[in-house]
């Protein structure tokens, strides 16, 4: 926490021929250094060329950009480079072109990406801060164990989002999803907030959530607009009417969306919404008997 | 008195008190965090209860007068083979509550210890021994993915410079480090100890899942941070503070689930290491919920090394289970540079009783598998390996290395140098000798300082040991005994065991 933007200590050499080969699998950089990202200006606004960069040389170059002091960072014809502003720490935004990789701003602490395209599994994994909007849908293990910051995806999700989520002090990690969920949906969940809405989804015969929604959650809420049945839910959890403190939650949240995605939040609020909450924040703590 | 539990009086322990040596001063008294000794105020003397005594001896190290002793409880049921005492005792327990079986501390059970079988090797005559006292002996030991081959250019001077980019190294001044115990497990005092005493031998500590207090981050160079699967008080800066990151997979005390820290021990200093509410639980799922596949943890392994800017060795840790040797070829292909083998008898803060008794399989045979199996694929250097659980002395950490570890984790043994006696009632936050307690009062018994010359002492004991054991097989470098299966023989194991251990019965 002492060290909020100190520039890194790290060796950072170019691109080595030694360096472990490319996997194959992956979008691999054809011609080796080469191909390493042209910079507009290593100023304010950057443009990086993502096409045909391995990961970890767009990402030696997304830290140098960084570094630099750019302010804002467009990455142009990203297309499944794993791992984009993991760590970063910094107040810079990105703005995503093609779809990023897995563990995008995995965490990472302060920056704002907007992604203008789907994501792929692990987004903001372990995210500290920062902000992560993604306009298209999402894959499995959204904001596991996020601490702080908010991530906003305007579609679907798959299974596992916003496990262990916890907040603590000032920081409350917000997750909304404009879609439906997969299974398992804030399980384990210690704090922070997540509000499903099941709008803007490709599955419109499906549940708004799978199963086992908050199973061991111990903290923190979950908000669904429209009913979910309990059966759906983690063992010992039940819908609840929300309040006024939560509706004031909600529609933070909602309009915060509706902004983002140029929607519109009466209608997201145009009806009503349910909460998850946990039973204990000790639902096992009971469970033992010494030896 | 119908509704007296039956097993009241079936105690563990029962307190010996020598009524002519007892002054009546109540120590005990002050002492015991489980209310064994009381004062009676009618009959004005102390007096105890059996059945609250868990055999923590922190009355009888203390008592001015020598009075007291705790003993077994000698009260015995008519002998079955079958049904020993402790199953009887536990379904007693069991009936009335309906409880899980908890325990601490590593598995009490009979479970075979291999390096009892195992036997070292000496120089006589030929290749003669070494005598450490005036001849260098190199513990040094570096931790980290070696490369597969050294390649070099001619400098300007006509001398070899390395041309090949080494990855990076935990470097040890001897092959020991102190493994994960949170803090929150533990308290401050003796991660501040074990900080400082990794600081001064030059090895490393683990931070263990619960987090690095920042007052801690200057000790960073002799830091392991450890993510698991709660991921308490993991961030950036914490990723970034020590000399390498460990994934915990698993622990050998209780593979395949994951762990709870009851609210009663997440006091102010706990809350804000670990970045979670006081007095909530603190619960890690089983799993990691993004690792489900080797891919996955190639996925972890490398967002680590993407946010540390591969400026650190990324160690993963997995129990000793039955295809330990499989899994570990799949963890160093996924890019651990070390991998820590976490056998059965290792130590816990709470486990399941069933869980640390049943799972798993001893250190000695998982890791001479591990390490005969990376050999066999060629892949014995792109990862250093360490043993853990339940080394009792140097002997072991040698009989450790020559089957095949590059070092080796202690942490009980660690915790018995400040004063431990492996009660094993670590998880109830009572821990009378002040280690597993984040109780003010009962803190305050571990002196940081003196708890750090005890660990210095122990470590340092042990390095000459290691020294004098190594220069009597005529080695001097540590590198030399590494795998070297041939300076051991075995007694009494059968050639299945011999085997997988690669060692010949001793005589041949």
């Amino acid at each position: 926490m002492t060290k909020a933007s100190s520039p890194k200590s790290g060796v950072k050499k170019a691109a080595k021929p030694v360096a472990k080969a490319a996997k194959p699998a992956k979008p691999v950089a054809k011609a080796g250094t080469k191909a390493v990202a042209k910079t507009a200006t290593p100023g304010k606004a950057v443009t990086i060329d993502a096409a045909g960069v391995y990961y970890k040389q767009l990402n030696e170059r997304i830290r140098e950009a960084v570094a630099a002091g750019a302010k804002e960072i467009t990455l142009v014809n990203v297309n499944g480079q794993r791992y984009i502003a993991d760590g970063v720490a910094a107040e810079v935004k990105f703005t995503i072109q093609g779809v990023p990789g897995q563990d995008m701003a995995a965490f990472m602490r302060g920056p704002v990406i907007r992604v203008e395209a789907n994501a792929q599994d692990g987004v903001g994994n372990t995210m500290d801060d920062g902000r992560v909007i993604v306009n298209g849908l999402a894959g499995d293990v959204i904001g596991y164990a996020m601490r702080g910051g908010r991530i906003m995806i305007k579609g679907d999700v798959g299974y596992r989002v916003g496990i262990h989520m916890k907040a603590y002090k000032e920081k409350l990690p917000t997750i909304v999803v404009g879609g439906k969920s997969g299974d398992f949906l804030g399980e384990y969940m210690a704090g922070g907030v997540i509000l499903l809405l099941g709008m803007f989804t490709d599955k419109p015969e499906d549940p708004i959530t799978g199963r086992s929604l908050g199973t061991g959650m111990h903290g923190g809420v979950i908000y669904v607009r429209g009913e979910v049945p309990d059966y759906q839910l983690g063992p010992g959890l039940h819908t609840q009417p929300v309040d006024e403190t939560d509706m004031k939650m909600i529609r933070e949240l909602s309009e915060d969306f509706a902004t983002e995605f140029k929607v519109s939040a009466k209608t997201i609020l145009s009806k009503p919404f349910v909460k998850v909450k946990p039973f204990s924040h000790r639902p096992y703590g009971n469970m033992y008997v010494p030896a | 008195m119908l509704l007296t539990p039956i097993n009241r009086n079936y105690h563990d322990f029962k307190i010996d008190r020598d009524k002519d040596l007892c002054i009546n001063c109540k120590v005990c008294v002050r002492q015991c965090s489980y209310q064994a000794h009381y004062w009676d105020e009618n009959r004005k003397k102390v007096m105890h209860d059996n059945s609250k005594c868990v055999g923590c001896h922190r009355c009888e190290a203390l008592c001015p007068t020598a009075a007291l002793n705790i003993r077994q409880n000698d009260s015995e049921f008519r002998t079955n083979a079958l049904w020993r005492p402790v199953f009887i005792k536990n379904i007693y327990k069991q009936a009335d509550t309906g409880g899980v079986l908890l325990t601490g501390m590593g598995s009490p059970v009979d479970i075979p210890i291999y390096y009892d079988k195992l036997l070292l090797d000496a120089s006589q005559v030929t290749n003669p021994s070494i005598d450490p006292l005036r001849e260098p002996m190199e513990l040094r030991t570096f931790l980290g993915a070696k490369p597969d081959r050294l390649e070099f250019e001619k400098g300007k001077d006509g001398k070899p410079i390395l041309k090949t980019k080494l990855t990076p190294q935990i470097q040890l001044e001897t092959p020991l480090m102190f493994s994960a115990m949170s803090f929150g497990s533990i308290n401050f005092n003796l991660h501040i100890a074990m900080a400082r005493a990794a600081t001064k031998l030059g090895i490393c500590y683990n931070t263990g899942e619960g987090g690095l207090h920042p007052s801690l981050y200057m000790y960073g160079k002799n830091t392991i941070v450890q993510v698991a699967s709660g991921r308490f008080g993991v961030h950036r800066d914490y990723l970034n503070a020590g000399a390498a990151i460990e994934i915990k997979i698993g622990q050998g005390a209780k593979p395949g689930i994951g762990g709870h820290l009851p609210g009663e021990k997440i006091n102010a200093k706990v809350s804000e290491t670990r970045m979670v509410p006081l007095g909530s639980d603190a619960i890690s799922p089983a799993p990691h919920h993004d690792i489900y596949s080797i891919e996955d943890l190639l996925q972890l392994i490398y967002a680590l090394k993407e946010a540390s800017e591969y400026r650190l060795p990324v160690s993963v840790k997995i129990a000793a289970v039955h295809n330990a040797a499989a899994i570990a070829s799949g963890v160093v292909r996924a890019g651990a540079d070390i991998v820590v083998i976490d056998g059965m008898r290792g130590g816990t803060g709470a486990a399941p009783g069933m869980i640390r008794d049943n799972v798993g399989i001893p250190v000695e045979l998982a890791l001479a598998a591990v390490d005969q199996r990376l050999r066999d694929e060629g892949i014995r250097h792109r990862a250093s390996i360490v043993a853990a659980s339940g080394h009792r002395c140097s002997a072991d950490v040698v009989k450790a290395i020559a089957l095949g570890a590059d070092a080796v984790y202690i942490a009980t043994a660690a915790l018995l140098a400040v004063g431990c006696t492996l009660c094993a009632r670590c998880y109830t936050g009572k821990c009378p000798w002040g280690i597993a307690t984040n109780d003010a009062e009962l803190a305050k018994r571990q002196n940081p300082e003196v708890a750090e010359q005890k660990l210095i002492n122990l470590i340092q004991a042990w390095s000459h040991e290691i020294q004098e054991m190594l220069g009597g097989m005529g080695l001097n470098s540590i590198e030399s005994l590494r795998g070297n299966r041939d300076k051991l023989r075995a007694v009494g194991l059968s050639q299945a065991e011999m085997d997988i251990l690669g060692v010949k019965h001793a005589g041949k």
